[in-house]
């Protein structure tokens, strides 16, 4: 496809858009993913809430 | 007597709407990829504009960052308001998660807006009403996300940041006044375009869009899956955001449980 005279300006927007949708999209996932580790260590350890504890003591 | 729960209200709590966003996030994210992909495949096999040849094609990812930067100011400015005025318990969480998402898409619209520019203006920049108030937009999201950042204190934090997203939501009617000027004869309020290189609005018009429907139905469909693309990162972020305050509840619980221990094995 011909994109004429100003091709390197459409790639470039194109380039740019797809980098940072990208990357926002893999660090959310990343950041998701950690946060669910986290917990699931902390759970894995015997943390609990101190809401969970007062409803186990009723 | 049972009262019945608003839609917010049921989203109200965090574990309802986990269970519920994560049934809903494959398909809001397969919908955005259906719709931009069949957008952007229109718009590349749309005839060029007669006046900007192929540089038409940015207006398929720009345009949709411009309104995506807004909208994402506006649900910030929407969420803000329903922590301060309902202390609705996710509405913080909406507004946080929102701010870099919305970043994002405005500096899409300054950078792809630049280089659509350079080609037809002859320049990546000027300092007009338009470019300008979009850049502050810009440098409102960045002053949300560090004033937030900087302060340790949560609850306080995001009721400062709340407040400032108030204040700042009066840049919203700026952007558009700014290119189209305002007039409300019954009011007689009369606010002149700014002079500007950025063209009127050629689809949200009051005499009808001012764009051939080759160009307009692949925009509405490319804006549309970014539309679909934005609800479902900030959904995830919302997540994220969940995940996150739970971690460190949990955490704090064990410090303060630890402290306990600590205190009755001093006592002993």
């Amino acid at each position: 496809m011909d994109l004429g005279p100003h091709a390197a300006f459409i790639v470039a927007s194109y380039a740019v858009f797809t980098l940072v949708l990208v990357s926002l999209t893999a660090w959310l996932f990343y950041d998701g993913a950690r946060q669910k580790r986290l917990l699931e260590d902390l759970e894995a350890k015997g943390a609990r809430r101190r809401s969970r504890e007062t409803e186990g003591t009723k | 007597m049972m009262q019945k729960q608003s839609i917010t209200q049921k989203l109200a709590n965090p574990t309802r709407f986990m269970a519920l966003s994560g049934t809903l996030l494959p398909w809001l994210a397969g919908i955005a990829v259906i719709l931009i992909a069949y957008g952007l495949y229109r718009g590349w096999t749309a005839p060029p504009d007669y006046q900007q040849g192929e540089t038409i094609r940015i207006m398929y990812i720009h345009v949709p960052s411009a309104w995506l930067g807004m909208m994402g100011y506006a649900l910030i400015a929407v969420s803000s308001f329903g922590l301060l005025v309902f202390r609705h318990p996710l509405a913080d969480v909406s507004a946080k998660a929102a701010a870099p998402i919305g970043a994002a898409f405005t500096m899409l619209a300054l950078v792809t807006g630049s280089l659509w520019g350079k080609p037809m203006w002859g320049t990546y920049w000027v300092w007009d009403a338009r470019l300008t108030s979009v850049l502050l937009l810009f440098f409102l999201y960045l002053g949300l996300i560090a004033l937030r950042t900087s302060i340790e204190d949560e609850s306080l934090a995001s009721k400062l940041t709340a407040v400032l997203a108030l204040v700042g939501v009066v840049i919203l009617p700026f952007i558009k006044i700014s290119v189209e000027g305002l007039s409300i004869p019954w009011l007689g309020l009369e606010i002149p375009a700014w002079n500007t290189l950025h063209q009127p609005s050629s689809v949200f018009r009051t005499d009808g869009p001012k764009i051939h429907a080759s160009q307009l139905y692949p925009l509405l469909y490319s804006a549309l899956g970014f539309t679909f693309l934005f609800f479902t990162l900030h959904m995830k972020g919302m997540r994220n955001e969940i995940l996150r305050r739970r971690v460190k509840a949990l955490r704090i619980a064990e410090v303060d449980r630890a402290r306990e221990r600590e205190a009755v094995a001093a006592a002993e």
